[in-house]
């Protein structure tokens, strides 16, 4: 494969308003030499997904500080599949206690990252698998 | 404020011993080559007299006296506390009417009503963008029904009750009005606020609706509204709290807020209001951070500052106009996951931060709120936290013991002059809405919180438990967890009102708020009438948002 640039999703999920945690992240991984696109507040599943199909990115970061992770990571990876997106990378972000993590890697959400995570351990996460 | 010929020694003799101590740092260096406070102010080894030398005393004043620094009532805490004052809700009306039982039962003073997202931003529980969100950050409000679930058994002459409502502020106070009319109380017997700041929703908090002029519209209807019918309802709070989340500095939260502030009394003066009719009512919300003493010289200089501009800049002429009444909440971006407990000394310093700083409300922030909603017993701790601050520890016994500290006059004016530059920056970009549509503070508040990521990371700035002193610890098991079943049985509720109603009564009443929405009359008795009626929230900014339009979010990434 060419060395592309990685390109990247930033989505605000749902109707939560804080984005400074996305907003961070999505400038870090500018930093780090990504391509980052940035989906801005209140979006469904469904536009994620479609921007994510559009934008032609191998990884999507959600992010939901609100708690309703629950319900809105999950269908989000279930869309990509059935879109046949089925090697874009998923990762998670926001407020999760740690009893929600294993359900949401179950759903297919590789990594979920909770406060305190730097942006620097979530670039190498990216890089080390795209 | 000190005699010239004794400063001038005093310069002298500072300036031989800085020369001492600079001289032996090489045997004895500094933890840091500069010292700095949040927003980036430098700090000097020591401070005297010779820092604040062009210092008049008239710059503090006495409390309960013009400009205020010293705090806005004369006898300040030696009258009574301030109003202990946790911001609560979760789940449906009647969860939420117990945990508000059980906080005025704990000593609590007033009530705080955090909503749900799909209310905060006016739809109702079953419209599709309400997926998962139903009761999540907040109770969920359909309907005046819920209302009166929401206060059952909690008469509203004897509460003061503030509700963080921003752009259907004025629906949801319709709704208090008409319950207060159910329990008999008029309007002019309440006592509360609701928080109604839609500017800094654009720029930091999310929950916007409208675009910004019928936004402007709806709240100086409040205005002129309260004015004339509940003289004791605070009509807004200007809101500097979610600016500081969203990564401002102790400066910018200031200056923002207080240009913010700007607007909305030009607004109001430009419909032709007079000022001192509706300043007095206006409020404030700041953030207490982590900085100790910058954040009490912030609020502060906020009290001084507000009080130069109502009175030289608008002209006001009530000595109640001038007065910057705020309430404060600890904050939530300082608090971490990791060693959940250590976030309960975090709250008491940045607690007492805001009692230093003369605060007329608080809500101290829960230890396992990096993780969820608080806990019951976690917000317990969180309200004791204020209680001994209030009556054990003495600081409430004279009004502002720390005024007069070298360190905190000087960060006072350097803070006051500071934001005042900005708010001179943003006047000449046309004022805080053309700033905001301009990007301006967006954009500076993104910088300040990206630096300040930088500065975690860097490990330059200290997070205990984070980049330093780490531990592996059992994080905590007894989180608040919502129950899921809220969305389907607050469905439910929503039918059976939507089919049990008078419908003709419910469309007359929207027929009615459209028409009125579309001229400039007064918004509200036409949203007391729909409200009463039982129309839903969602119906009603339905409407709104037809005749209004929607905001759409600037992308500045």
């Amino acid at each position: 494969m060419s060395k592309k640039r990685i390109r990247v999703l930033v989505a605000k999920a749902g109707l939560d308003g804080h984005d400074r945690g996305a907003k961070v992240i999505a400038q870090a991984l500018r930093d780090a030499g990504m391509e980052v696109i940035y989906t801005g507040l209140r979006q469904t599943p469904e536009q994620i997904v479609e921007a994510a199909i559009q934008e032609d990115v191998q990884v999507v970061g959600i992010s939901s500080l609100s708690g309703a992770h629950m319900q809105l990571f999950p269908p989000i990876v279930q869309l990509l599949r059935e879109q046949g997106a089925v090697d874009v990378l998923v990762i998670g972000g926001g407020v999760i206690p740690g009893e929600d993590i294993p359900y949401l890697k179950e759903a297919g959400l590789s990594e979920i990252f909770t406060p305190g995570t730097s942006t620097e351990d979530i670039a190498k996460y990216i890089k080390e698998r795209v | 404020m000190f005699e010239h010929n004794i400063v001038k020694t005093l310069k002298i003799k500072k300036a031989e011993w800085e020369k001492m101590v600079t001289s032996k740092l090489d045997r004895f260096p500094q933890r840091k080559t500069e010292f700095k406070t949040d927003s980036n102010l430098p700090v000097e080894t020591l401070y005297t007299p010779a820092e604040i030398s062009e210092f008049s005393y008239d710059e503090l004043g006495f409390p309960g006296e013009y400009p205020f620094t010293r705090g806005v009532q004369p006898t300040m805490y030696r009258g009574r506390l301030w109003t202990m004052r946790q911001y609560a809700g979760f789940g449906t009306a009647e969860e939420t009417n117990e945990r508000f039982k059980y906080l005025l039962e704990q000593g609590q003073t007033g009530l705080s009503v955090a909503f749900d997202l799909p209310t905060q931003i006016g739809y109702d529980s079953d419209h599709s963008l309400a997926r998962g969100e139903v009761g999540k950050v907040g109770v969920v409000i359909d309907s005046l029904l819920d209302m009166e679930l929401l206060f059952m058994g909690i008469p509203l002459d004897k509460v003061s009750t503030s509700m963080t409502i921003n752009s259907p502020a004025a629906v949801i106070l319709a709704m208090y009005i008409a319950l207060a009319e159910k329990q008999g109380v008029a309007p002019e017997n309440l006592h509360g606020t609701i928080q109604n700041d839609i500017l800094k929703e654009y720029v930091a908090r999310g929950t916007y609706i409208f675009p910004p002029q019928p936004s402007m519209r709806l709240i100086t209807d409040i205005f002129a509204y309260c004015a004339e019918k509940m003289p004791n309802w605070n009509t807004i709070s200007i809101s500097g709290y979610h600016i500081r989340e969203a990564g401002s500095t102790a400066v910018q939260e200031i200056a923002f807020t207080l240009a913010d502030g700007i607007a909305y009394v030009d607004a109001a003066i430009k419909v032709g209001l007079d000022v001192d009719e509706f300043a007095p009512r206006l409020s404030f919300f700041f953030n207490a951070h982590l900085n100790f003493f910058e954040e009490v010289a912030k609020f502060r200089a906020a009290r001084r500052l507000w009080a130069k501009i109502m009175k030289e800049r608008f002209g006001a002429k009530d000595p109640k106009s001038w007065m910057l009444r705020f309430h404060t909440q600890t904050a939530g971006s300082s608090l971490t996951a990791q060693q959940p407990d250590v976030n309960i000394m975090r709250v008491a310093f940045q607690a007492l931060s805001a009692v230093l700083g003369g605060t007329q409300s608080l809500h101290t922030n829960s230890r396992d709120e990096a993780l969820a909603l608080p806990s019951q017993p976690s917000v317990l701790i969180a309200l004791r936290t204020q209680q001994v601050i209030g009556y054990e520890i003495g600081v409430t016994d004279t009004v502002d013991p720390l005024g007069g500290s070298y360190y905190l006059e000087a960060l006072t004016d350097q803070i006051e002059k500071e934001a005042a530059d900005y708010i001179e920056k943003i006047d000449e970009l046309g004022g805080a809405v053309a700033a905001i549509e301009k990007g301006f503070m967006q954009r500076e508040i993104q910088h300040s919180a990206y630096t300040y990521q930088r500065q975690i990371e860097s490990a330059e700035r200290v997070v205990i438990g984070v980049n330093k002193f780490l531990q592996d610890a059992e994080m905590p098991k007894d989180l608040l967890k919502v129950n899921p079943a809220v969305a389907d049985s607050q469905v439910e509720k929503l039918k059976i009102l939507q089919n049990t109603r008078d419908q003709r009564q419910v469309a007359d009443a929207l027929r009615n708020l459209r028409t009125v929405a579309q001229t400039s009359q007064n918004i509200m008795p036409a949203l007391i009438g729909a409200v009463k009626v039982y129309a839903t929230l969602g119906e009603i900014c339905d409407i709104l948002r037809e005749v209004f339009g929607e905001y759409q979010q600037q992308m500045l990434l």
